[in-house]
């Protein structure tokens, strides 16, 4: 028996902010659920299981979201579940979801993603100081920055395309009302003037702190039929991971990633993703993993990637628009961002995003990255369903 | 084989918390002794209250009081009282349905023993001497026999409400770094660098976990590897890392010794921070006492060609 087609037919997301001091955790995710079913027109009452991702524990503490969140996320009497891979957990939290679908185990499932960082510190979460092992001497951007120039190496990207990169995704995010970083006099010269942070990455290249949550109504085919909206739906999705240090790893390019995009692409009958796609939305945490995604999915042939930046390819009126709500660089709830990259592409593909649409979007791919480039998850959702 | 090693780890995270209108009108009043619940479309009275209806998922608002005497309705004796809980003494652990509320409260019972305590039992608050907005207002309940209080008319409206606090928590673990990372530290302390070659794959790792991650088979033929390295990338650090008393700008570089198939992370020293390139050929430079070489320094050899540490980046 072939699986069950699986549909998005509500999306919803908070204003991302700094810090949203004037609600709970369950006050958070409960604004993303409702947003998520008034969007499809549905209640708490048509939702058959929840499932919840969030960021590693220590970030913000909360040990047992399915617990403390049930009664926020209407999901008492029914099964909820959590998902945990890093920082890609949104991705995979609503490919646990969908599987559900598919596997026809539910009908109609809320899935959903949040974190607050400003009640959190992913630098503590990220360097506990472990008896007999030297300290972390960098902190997050710098386990990054050394595989950047490891990548500028290799492609002999001239060093301006992280800059680009960065100016294209906050201009987008004006276009966001959601996004977080809403720079209305960004420049160029403004991002390049930016401090050197972790050398090569600059200070207008990585991401901000963000609190935010995002939710997403799936349902198989009867309940898209009942759907007010147009679906989005999918068409292929997968996850991937591997080892954060072995020998043989290549951090540029993990082999995970490029196999969780080859899966989805034969799923979803892609034979170029460069040609059969009209968008992505990747993440994309400093400027620089741009390029360096663009050659892992597929898009360009290895060391090409940052030619399709510099080209204008990835802008928003490219031939490839890439992070068109302003990606993770303007908006980075860190346990929801995963899940917001799927929503846009799902929200594309619905004709919905707003003045942020790229025009005839109809195969978009979504992505999320975690750990140390180690967990991956994707999702290509279209706005036909898939062939039967 | 020398004793593996273990040392207490402790994680200790204050986080904060922002309450959101019911729990800061419950716990601002805690601080005003006045005990709030909250009323469902049903008409029950949750207390502690909950901002969502756990039957109907409803938004639930509104605050009622509740009286500050109420009925045990179980309990657990707690012989052995643990750091940070509200008694020092032994005491029940008790749940207690206060007059006017349809759910029960956990809290501590203080009572001389456990045949002092039975369910059914009426107890009243004892509160705080001091009260900050915290459930730890209310100091423990206490056996009481009196007659019902009346609860106040109080809707949860507070002068100068707590909006946040700060939850502290803690984890006590003791960690060992098992029997490979034990003789790896072991070979540190007489400056040599000790790996473990995978039998399968033949890769030597640094620092060994006494499996090989890809082939899952474990790894227990020592190789020393180094002194020597090669930098096969980095990056120059620009903003002072908490806990960290290094100059800034310094480099943080990847970097393969002799032998590895896996670069560790180390500073560069000895140079100008500007003229750290990849493929730089680095030794270590140790510092009495300490069990890391503190940082590394180039050795003054060619650097080495791209195509031999390309595969280790």
């Amino acid at each position: 028996m072939s699986k069950e087609p699986v549909a998005v037919v509500g999306i919803g997301q908070t204003k991302h902010v700094a810090a949203r001091r004037d609600v709970s955790i369950a006050g958070l995710v409960r604004e993303a659920a409702q947003r998520a079913l008034m969007d499809a027109e549905l209640t708490w009452a048509d939702i058959d299981a929840v499932v919840i991702g969030k960021a590693p524990d220590f970030f913000e503490g909360v040990m047992m979201p399915e617990l403390y969140l049930a009664d926020a996320l209407g999901a008492v009497g029914k099964p909820m579940l959590r998902v945990h891979t890093a920082g890609s957990v949104g991705g995979s939290t609503a490919l646990v979801a969908a599987n559900l679908v598919a596997a026809r185990v539910h009908g109609t499932v809320l899935t959903l993603a949040f974190e607050k960082q400003s009640e959190s510190n992913a630098m503590w979460g990220l360097s506990l100081p472990i008896p007999f092992q030297q300290p972390l001497l960098a902190g997050a951007g710098g386990f990054f920055a050394p595989h950047v120039r490891a990548y500028m190496r290799r492609s002999g990207a001239p060093d301006t395309v992280g800059s680009l990169v960065a100016y294209k995704d906050r201009r987008n995010a004006l276009k966001n009302p959601y996004a977080h970083l809403h720079e209305h006099d960004i420049t160029l010269d403004k991002v390049q003037a930016s401090p050197m942070l972790w050398d090569p990455i600059r200070y207008s290249e990585t991401c901000p702190s963000s609190d935010g949550a995002c939710a997403m109504v799936l349902t198989d085919r009867a309940g898209a039929a009942r759907a007010p909206r147009p679906p989005a739906w999918m068409l292929g999705g997968a996850m991937r991971s591997e080892p954060t240090l072995f020998a043989g790893k290549d951090f540029v390019s993990p082999q995970a990633g490029k196999d969780c995009a080859a899966d989805v692409y034969r799923q979803a009958g892609i034979a170029d993703p460069r040609r059969d796609i009209d968008a992505v939305e990747m993440y994309v945490p400093f400027s620089w993993y741009e390029p360096m995604w663009l050659e892992n999915l597929g898009f360009a042939e290895e060391g090409g990637g940052w030619k399709l930046t510099e080209s204008g390819v990835t802008e928003l009126d490219g031939d490839l628009p890439v992070n068109m709500s302003g990606g993770v660089l303007s908006t980075n709830p860190i346990g929801a961002s995963g899940m917001i990259r799927f929503a846009e592409a799902a929200l594309q593909v619905r004709g919905r995003a707003g003045e942020h649409q790229v025009d005839g979007a109809r195969k978009v791919l979504g992505h999320a990255y975690g750990g140390g480039s180690q967990f991956f998850s994707m999702w290509l959702v279209g706005s036909e369903p898939p062939d039967s | 084989m020398p004793e593996v090693l273990k040392a207490p780890l402790v994680v200790e995270f204050p986080f904060t918390r922002s309450l959101g209108p019911v729990q800061s009108a419950f716990l601002t009043g805690l601080r005003e002794g006045v005990v709030l619940g909250v009323k469902t479309a049903d008409g029950r009275t949750l207390v502690p209250p909950v901002e969502y209806d756990p039957v109907t998922a409803e938004e639930i608002r509104d605050l009622v009081e509740v009286a500050p005497t109420g009925t045990v309705t179980t309990w657990a004796w707690n012989h052995e009282p643990r750091r940070g809980q509200p008694l020092a003494t032994p005491f029940a652990w008790a749940l207690v349905r206060l007059d006017g509320a349809d759910t029960a409260l956990l809290h501590a019972l203080d009572a001389p023993g456990p045949d002092a305590v039975h369910t059914g039992m009426r107890v009243r608050i004892r509160w705080a001497g001091e009260r900050t907005g915290a459930i730890t207002d209310i100091a423990c309940f206490e056996p009481y026999d009196g007659a019902p209080d009346r609860a106040g008319g109080h809707t949860g409206e507070f002068e100068d409400p707590i909006t946040g606090i700060v939850a502290h928590a803690r984890l006590d673990y003791t960690y060992s770094p098992g029997r490979a990372q034990t003789a790896y530290i072991h070979a540190l302390s007489g400056q040599r660098t000790v790996g473990e070659r995978c039998p399968s794959c033949r890769k030597v790792y640094i620092p060994p976990r006494g499996a090989c991650p890809t082939c899952g088979v474990a790894t227990l033929e020592q190789v020393e590897v180094g002194p020597r390295g090669t930098v096969t990338t980095f990056c120059i650090v620009n903003i002072k890392a908490k806990n960290l008393d290094i100059e800034v700008p310094y480099v943080y570089a990847h970097i393969a010794l002799d032998g590895a198939d896996l670069a560790l992370h180390a500073r560069i020293g000895g140079i100008p921070y500007d003229e750290v390139r990849m493929g730089l050929r680095v030794e270590p430079v140790w510092t009495p006492g300490a069990r890391y070489p503190d940082h590394y320094r180039p050795t003054g050899e060619p650097d080495a060609d791209y195509d031999a540490y390309k595969e280790l980046l």
